[in-house]
């Protein structure tokens, strides 16, 4: 078969993928304020338990991270592949700092029992459980968003090494950044939802 | 040189693409090939759930338990309804004739995407095994209804979380399949194609595609919380611990609403395309029938309430819910008075396809009209629940869905094998059908309206007639389907050879070889005129 390039397609079909991740986190959204709308107090006094310090870090990390991406694709269309590179790993560097900041932060709410199905996560309040649940259902999935989001970014680098990612065959890097972009939005919304509304 | 032009006319089944044996098949990213792997799987799961419902029906033949245990009973609906809904009716017209056919009718070489279209099927492959596996695994299938309604889905201790994981795997897959779709449609038009004067099977493919793409992924998070809830033990949806077994209701038809949609609009876009064609007359309001897959996949977001008129919702919701119900039959109506119209004064050829179309009209207007006694608020509260309601779902899906199914199978035969089926026992095989269909499904018309519950494997003495004929009904209506497939299955094997065009088509996939080469066209086809202007 011949080889087909549309670099409008693959931009389409990408956007069309993000609008299904925000549905799929919509679904989330709407079952978290009914249930904050259900119990106002118990899901304040949850919410005051997680540590607002870590939650500002990562949210500047994702934010900044958004940032290195962009930049990594005005290097690529100035032909600037090797600038490229620099700007993707820090990219991922910033996943990393996101990542670990999230693996202290949910080491120590597994200390403190708050982990659902541990003993003392059972006798606290039911609205606090609801909020809990849905702390580690939404971060964790965003979480693994940013595993898959880092592995793509991971991909492009290799595409950069290979010239199959150049500055006049850019789409997968674009594709790329659109993903990561919807990575740190997701966050943007998680961030006050749970750490800062009280 | 010779050599060199024989290569380049070799069909689709001959050009193996390097491939050897089977991987000509597994890796192929050819929409032609994957389609009919889609096909042949989807046909197997089909006969497996129609066995489960004649073993219901078998069940149900008169009161008292005849063959079965209750609690087997409730397995096999759930099975049969999961495999129904998620292995065939919805994957079903998309991914077989979608695949097969919407390139073709576009005058594409492929779709946008062949890779992730190989992907989606492989996807389905998966979901399905895992549906299947509950056969076999554990505390065996779920017994919870398709619906997977909390609390009794979060409690039960049958393998509801695999038959969950299941149809989010599924889901997933359809998401690929409508964004694939919808990147083709927009982007790989023949040159002169504009968006009207593209087919209408084009245009409810892309109304369909949009409702896969923005409503699955609901149904995706709320079955990934019921696993979440069983395995963790969180009251999310179960009111013992706190949850709100309503919100799941919502989460659910705000779906599995939408989805019905996903199921039917395109079988009303391979009516649009047949009834032309044999009628040999342009079709009547292209743009309303446009219009109108549009309007129903824009309206069908709005009317999920309709399936909770009994499970508490305010009366204010409830009148909101039922007039948004009423409105998205207009559509549907419009569809329907176009078709007839189509074929008024037209030259009509009562060929399989044909048949099979008419029989779509007339079930689907049944199905459609009581659609609007259960959409009512003070009829619904008399038959929620009952064989009206299983009534009514099978006179849309299948006498709707199902049969166009069965007439695109008929219709685009001939361009996919290059080959004909015997013509007569098609008719036959559709006789029998019909005659099986109005046997086995009418009587639950007059049995839920008398008050028979849905989903018991007990009846009282009285239903007794009704659930007698349904039963014959359904040993009818499975010879009509055996003698169908066979048919079909000696059609591909024995059928003689035909040429490009044996319908006096006018769309684009009769003007290339059937069965096509691996890129369709010889020469990419420019359109000037609008899809069905026959001359009279």
């Amino acid at each position: 078969m011949t080889l087909h390039r549309d670099d409008e397609a693959s931009k389409m079909g990408m956007w069309i993928f993000l609008f299904t991740e925000l549905l799929l986190f919509g679904g989330l959204f709407l079952v978290y304020s009914i249930y904050r709308h259900k119990n106002p107090d118990p899901f304040a006094h949850a919410g005051s338990e997680l540590d607002v310090f870590i939650g500002t870090i990562n949210t500047i990390a994702l934010i900044t991270s958004s940032l290195t991406v962009a930049l990594s694709i005005t290097a690529i269309q100035k032909n600037k592949p090797k600038l490229a590179i620099g700007f993707l790993w820090l990219t991922i560097v910033f996943a990393l700092v996101f990542m670990v900041n999230k693996y202290f932060e949910w080491g120590a709410k597994f200390e403190h029992g708050l982990f659902p199905g541990q003993e003392h996560f059972m006798s606290i309040d039911k609205g606090e459980q609801l909020f809990f649940f849905l702390y580690f259902f939404m971060t964790g999935l965003h979480g693994l968003h940013v595993v898959v989001g880092s592995i793509l970014l991971g991909f492009v680098i290799m595409r950069i090494r290979q010239k199959r990612v150049t500055h006049d065959n850019f789409v997968f890097h674009e594709n790329g950044g659109l993903y990561w972009h919807l990575v740190d939005l997701i966050w943007i919304y998680l961030f006050p939802l749970f750490y800062l509304i009280k | 040189m010779t050599d060199l032009i024989q290569k380049e006319h070799l069909n689709f089944f001959q050009d193996k693409q390097g491939r050897k044996g089977i991987f000509a098949w597994l890796l192929s990213t050819d929409h032609k090939r994957i389609g009919l792997m889609y096909l042949y799987s989807i046909m197997v799961f089909f006969l497996v759930a129609m066995a489960l419902g004649f073993l219901m029906r078998l069940e149900l033949i008169k009161p008292g338990k005849q063959i079965m245990e209750p609690e087997t009973y409730n397995q096999l609906f759930t099975l049969h309804g999961v495999i129904m809904i998620f292995l065939f009716i919805i994957p079903g017209i998309p991914a077989v004739f979608g695949n097969i056919i919407l390139p073709l009718i576009l005058g594409a070489k492929d779709v946008a995407f062949p890779r992730l279209n190989l992907f989606s099927y492989y996807l389905y492959v998966v979901g399905a095994l895992f549906a299947l596996s509950t056969l076999v695994l554990g505390d065996g299938p779920a017994d919870t209804g398709w619906t997977f309604y909390a609390p009794y889905s979060v409690r039960t201790g049958t393998n509801v979380s695999l038959s969950v994981l299941a149809a989010f795997i599924l889901g997933f897959s359809s998401i690929l399949t409508g964004l694939n779709f919808l990147t083709t449609i927009h982007r790989m038009r023949a040159p002169g194609m504009t968006w009207f004067k593209m087919p209408l099977f084009a245009w409810s493919t892309y109304a369909t595609s949009w409702i896969q793409v923005l409503a699955t992924p609901i149904i995706g998070i709320t079955l990934l919380m019921i696993i979440a809830e069983r395995v963790l033990g969180i009251g999310l949806f179960d009111p013992a611990l706190g949850g709100d077994p309503i919100l799941y209701q919502h989460l659910f038809w705000i779906y599995s609403h939408p989805a019905v949609y996903i199921m039917i609009l395109p079988g009303m876009g391979i009516i649009s395309e047949i009834i032309p064609v044999f009628s040999r007359r342009r079709i009547y309001g292209y743009k309303a029938i446009a219009y109108s897959s549009l309007a129903i996949a824009f309206i069908g977001y709005f009317v999920w309430g309709h399936h909770m008129f009994t499970s508490g919702m305010s009366g204010q919701a409830r009148i909101v819910f039922s007039l948004l119900t009423f409105l998205v039959a207009i559509p549907s109506a419009i569809k329907v008075f176009n078709w007839i119209a189509t074929m008024y004064k037209g030259a009509i050829d009562m060929q399989p396809p044909m048949l099979w179309a008419m029989g779509f009209i007339f079930l689907f207007t049944i199905g459609g009209l009581t659609g609007l006694v259960l959409g009512a608020l003070a009829t619904d509260v008399h038959l929620h629940d009952t064989y009206f309601v299983v009534a009514h779902f099978h006179f849309v899906m299948f006498g709707g869905t199902g049969y166009a199914f069965i007439a695109a199978l008929h219709y685009w035969f001939p361009k996919i094998y290059g080959k004909m089926y015997n013509i007569k026992r098609a008719k036959t095989a559709f006789w029998i059908t019909i005659t099986g269909f109005m046997l086995l499904y009418f009587p639950m018309f007059i049995a839920g309206f008398k008050g028979m519950p849905r989903r018991y494997y007990n009846q009282l003495p009285h239903f007794q007639v009704e659930n007698f004929i349904s039963t014959v009904g359904s040993w009818v209506l499975i010879t009509g389907i055996i003698l169908m497939i066979t048919n079909i299955v000696i059609g591909v094997r024995k059928g003689h050879k035909i040429g490009k065009n044996p319908w006096n088509g006018l769309t684009l996939e009769w003007q290339t070889d059937s069965p096509p080469t691996i890129e369709n066209f010889d020469e990419i086809p420019t359109v000037t005129e609008a899809p069905y202007e026959y001359k009279s």
